[in-house]
């Protein structure tokens, strides 16, 4: 590698703009400049330095900022274009040819391009999070770039500067030195006042604050680093748990991957607001959109099996808690969260019915069939029982004479039975709906009369786990410091010369508010009665762009 | 009186008061050509002191109504577009002590006074909240994110008054029809407030029975004439207007005619003021900005960037997630509605990096923050009443 001597005898490593000792400029393009770009302080930065091997060109491609800035506007892109139709995941279809069909019914063709492209999709595709990926390399690698050398050289910096990098900067003054020795003295004092850090070195004075601010970016990218590793964690197994499940009123059920856990669901109450005992102020909202619901609320208890018991065996459960889940009020317990998200009305539970004779009308008993868990055989009494030969939940019609059922969910109860009574004690097949009665075998003497059902609501709740929350949270909480402290401070600095003839230099810079450190240096400029300071971006802003868009 | 007017009667209280002070600030740039700027400072004194009183009323219709409500008024459009409203002239405030430029007033106070005149047409009834929305959470996020929001329009304001001096709109550039239309795009607005307020005056009302994309049979009630028909509609309000086109049913063919009726009503607005000052709007707003110092209004549209970005940031997303997942069970879920609050920080991202590192400085980054405020509005507006999602509001 090729080091560079400054003139002022001071040794700078390869791809060094201003020298670390004195502040010359030391490249070329660095001379030609009315202002010094003051940006890494001049630091060679492995970017600039090294362009040979892969890893050089990988290393210098991320570091950009231009690429930096291209990511995150493709993100931006890509997000917005997935906000032009729903995505799947709030479609109302959920296999493959339903969401199909979907987009394709409801939005036409465009809707079939835009499913056919993926674009239904675009959050979860792998071109999408490749983009997040490269968003967090870059992070990484242009951090690294720029964070070593800066650190150094703003670590090491000496109070003296050539005349050549004072005069590069944005606020420069030169001019008769009034007060004489009394000069730098004055200006310690005021600028101490102002709450800066002064160091002096034979006629050279240097007034620095606020340097933490130079971190503040740094310290907000890995803020975001950390996020996007624990979002990333989340797609190992065991750091996530996502599950759902339904629950209905009286019910006990095992919760889904949280092992010896069990929920009781006592009821569940839906509420809506009512003109007649809410505050008047209400009225003309619920008048203009109707019903407006206030609660929905699952009442719980939660249960935990003891250690020792059995697998499968759930009659000793410890009662841990009872609670009531709302929207918003999780139940929470062991890391785990349960959300009241959804809800069934009054499923049917119970069906009853009467067995009684076609012809004479008359009742031999009742009986009821529990939904969920109905009998094979039911006793009704003086001498008749009836037989429960086939139970179709969810009814939805015949196939080749057979019933169907189309799910689980007691939707649509069916029943093939056979009747036994005193009189029919070889049994007749019959097959009951509630609407419809048919009689496969020939006619009946006896049927089968549906009386009325109990009814019952279900919850739909979620089941959540995440182990990464407290990494997504330390990340948020690192990135909000980081932006504070790099938007809300700012890094200011005053250079303060006596030069032999009797004259003064100033010169000033901020990474940023520049209205902020030309008020202290008017003050300072007052105390001290140093020459008046010149703005030189508002004449030569021009050629400040210029070397902006250079550099990257 | 009741609670509920008293807060409206303080809203209008606010209202007029952002009138005044614009004048006032007018006449502080007016006389700030001449030497006396003790004259300048005087009405400019009296223009913020003028601000101050109207957001103190604006702040007493927030508390009021929030008492009257039981909830923080941020629940529904008109709410929530007043309170960014309010806090547009409260960021307003806040930069002036800071830069001290009556100019700045004279464009922040109109755009706040045109926010709360648009907020003004929805429903402005109390709603109730839904379970969804009764958290603390609701206050704290939307609070924050509003004022994140209005901290970073104030860029846009600076943008603004920077790009009405530097666009050379003597000669025929793209910068010069863009600026207009930005000018143009604030008319439609106002053409928005004039048609519906006409339209309500005259208590137009036109109920139709039409087919929705389930194919489910609905009913709704046009409050402008409808131009457009809803799928498969049904005139049911005998003498009202017959629709001239029917939209397919994924069209909502009601905002789409209160949209057509904004662009008539704006458009002739515009054509009217055009013809009566034969200047385009730019060239009128020009004189006044041409006081700005360049340099400054730069500045502060940097300057309002980076106080406002860790707010949003914190605001929009970081409190959005922890209460996305105390509501809905996870922290980020890609609702239309958060997709466009993460497009609009990766928005001012992008400007803050092409700011530092490619020395976008001036004019291209008066553009930005003009762009920054259209995406924000974007999703303030057009995506609660375009796009649909867990956040539409009643
Ligand atoms: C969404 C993602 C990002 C956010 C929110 C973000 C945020 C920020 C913020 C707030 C600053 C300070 C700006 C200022 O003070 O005006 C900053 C500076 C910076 N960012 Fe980012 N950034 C992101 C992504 C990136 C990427 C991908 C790169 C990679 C090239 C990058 C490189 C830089 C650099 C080089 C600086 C300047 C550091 C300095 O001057 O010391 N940023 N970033």
């Amino acid at each position: 590698m090729n080091n560079i001597i400054c003139a002022c005898g001071h040794e700078n490593p390869e791809g060094t703009v201003l020298c670390g000792n004195c502040g010359r400029p030391l490249t070329k393009e660095a001379k030609n400049q009315k202002l010094a770009d003051m940006r890494y302080e001049g630091t060679a930065r492995r970017s600039q330095t090294y362009n040979k091997s892969i890893i050089d060109k990988i290393w210098n491609f991320f570091s950009s900022v231009k690429i930096g800035i291209t990511i995150i506007v493709a993100i931006l892109v890509a997000a917005a274009i997935g906000t032009i139709l729903p995505q799947v995941l709030y479609v109302p279809a959920t296999t493959e040819a339903d969401i199909a069909a979907y987009y394709e019914r409801v939005y036409g063709t465009f809707g079939k391009i835009y499913y056919e492209l993926g674009l239904s999709d675009l959050y979860g595709s792998w071109w999408f999070q490749t983009l997040i990926g490269m968003l967090g390399i870059s992070l990484i690698v242009a951090s690294l770039d720029r964070f070593i050398p800066l650190y150094k050289s703003l670590k090491k910096q000496r109070t003296k500067r050539h005349e050549s990098f004072m005069k590069r900067q944005r606020l420069y003054a030169q001019g008769e030195n009034i007060l004489g020795e009394n000069s730098l003295a004055k200006s310690e004092e005021k600028l101490k006042e102002l709450r800066y850090k002064v160091t002096r070195e034979d006629g050279a004075l240097l007034a620095e604050k606020g340097r933490f601010a130079r971190w503040g970016p740094y310290v907000n990218h890995v803020g975001l680093i950390i996020f996007l590793f624990g979002v990333m964690l989340r797609a190992l197994p065991g750091f996530y748990v996502d599950e759902t499940m339904w629950i209905r009123e009286g019910e006990t059920r095992a919760i889904p991957e949280a092992p010896g856990f069990y929920l009781e669901s006592k009821e569940f109450i839906l509420e809506t607001y009512d003109k007649a005992t809410e505050d008047e102020v209400f009225g003309e909202a619920i008048d203009r959109v109707g019903t407006i619901a206030s609660n929905y609320q699952t009442d719980v208890v939660l249960y935990k099996k003891p250690e020792e018991a059995l697998p499968g065996q759930t009659d000793d459960l410890k009662e841990v808690k009872k609670e009531s889940i709302q929207v918003n009020h999780p139940l929470k317990f062991e890391g785990y969260s349960v959300f009241q998200m959804d809800f069934r009305l009054d499923e049917l539970k119970t069906m009853h019915f009467k067995l009684s004779n076609k012809a004479s009308g008359e009742t031999l008993g009742d009986l009821a069939i529990d939904l969920v868990n109905p009998e094979t055989s039911y006793d009704v009494g003086k001498g008749s029982k009836v037989e429960l030969l086939g139970y179709y939940p969810d009814f939805s019609g015949f196939e080749n004479g057979e019933p169907q059922t189309k799910s689980p969910v007691p939707n649509n109860p069916a029943f093939l039975v056979k009747m036994f009574t005193p009189e029919t004690p070889e049994g007749e097949t019959s097959f009951v709906a509630i609407k419809q009665t048919v009689e496969p075998l020939g006619d009946n003497e006896f049927k089968l009369e549906f009386q009325n059902v109990d009814t019952r609501d279900v919850s739909g709740l979620t089941i959540r786990k995440d182990k990464t929350l407290w990494i997504l949270a330390l990340g948020g909480l690192l990135f909000m410091i980081g932006v504070a402290q790099g938007s809300y401070f700012n890094h200011r600095r005053i250079w303060i010369h006596e030069s032999t003839e009797g004259h003064l230099v100033v010169a000033a810079h901020t990474n940023k508010n520049w209205f902020g450190v030309k008020k202290e240096l008017d003050q300072v400029t007052e105390a001290a009665q140093l020459p008046p300071y010149i703005d030189q971006h508002d004449t030569e802003g021009q050629e400040l762009k210029e070397d902006g868009e250079k550099s990257s | 009186m009741t609670l509920v007017s008293i807060s409206s009667n303080l809203l209008f209280v606010a209202f007029v008061c952002y009138l005044i002070a614009t004048m006032f600030f007018g006449g502080a740039v007016k006389v700030s050509g001449s030497k006396t700027s003790a004259s300048e400072r005087r009405w400019g004194r009296i223009g913020i002191i003028v601000t101050i009183v109207g957001f103190i009323a604006n702040l007493a219709y927030f508390i009021t109504r929030w008492i009257a409500a039981g909830h923080a008024p941020v629940s529904n459009l008109f709410e929530f577009t007043t309170a960014f409203g309010m806090m547009v002239v409260g960021a307003f405030i806040l930069i002036y002590f800071i830069y001290k430029t009556p100019l700045l007033g004279l464009f922040a106070l109109p755009i706040a006074i045109i926010i709360i005149g648009f907020a003004s047409m929805f429903p402005r009834d109390i709603n109730p909240l839904i379970p969804a929305l009764k958290s603390y959470w609701l206050t704290v996020h939307v609070t924050t994110a509003a004022l994140g929001e209005a901290i970073l329009a104030i860029s846009a304001v600076a943008g603004l008054i920077y790009l009405l001096k530097n666009v050379d709109i003597t000669k025929k550039t793209k910068q010069r029809f863009w600026l207009e239309a930005v000018m143009f795009t604030l008319v439609l607005v106002l053409g928005f407030v004039a048609s519906t307020t006409t339209f309500s005056v005259m208590d137009y009302e036109a109920k139709f029975n039409y087919v929705d994309k389930e194919q489910k049979e609905k009913e709704i009630i046009y409050n402008t004439p409808p131009i457009f028909g809803m799928n498969e509609f049904e005139a049911l309000t005998p003498g009202t207007m017959t629709p001239l086109a029917e939209m397919p049913s994924i069209v909502n063919a009601k905002k789409l005619t209160t949209v057509t009726w904004s662009l008539l009503f704006g458009t002739v607005l515009y054509v009217l003021l055009r013809l009566i000052t034969r200047k385009s709007i730019s060239a009128l707003l020009k004189p006044f900005a041409q006081k700005a110092n360049s340099q400054l209004m730069d500045e502060i549209g940097y300057r309002a960037v980076s106080i406002g970005f860790p707010v949003f940031t914190l605001g929009a997303l970081i409190f959005a997630m922890i209460w996305a997942h105390e509501a809905w069970s996870r922290f980020w879920g890609w609702d239309p509605k958060e997709v466009w609050a993460l497009i609009t920080w990766l928005f001012y991202a992008a400007f803050l990096h092409l700011r530092l590192s490619r020395g976008w400085h001036g004019e291209k980054s008066a553009w930005l923050a003009v762009i920054g405020f259209i995406i924000i509005m974007f999703n303030l507006i057009a995506v609660n009443l375009i796009i649909a999602g867990l956040h539409s509001y009643a």
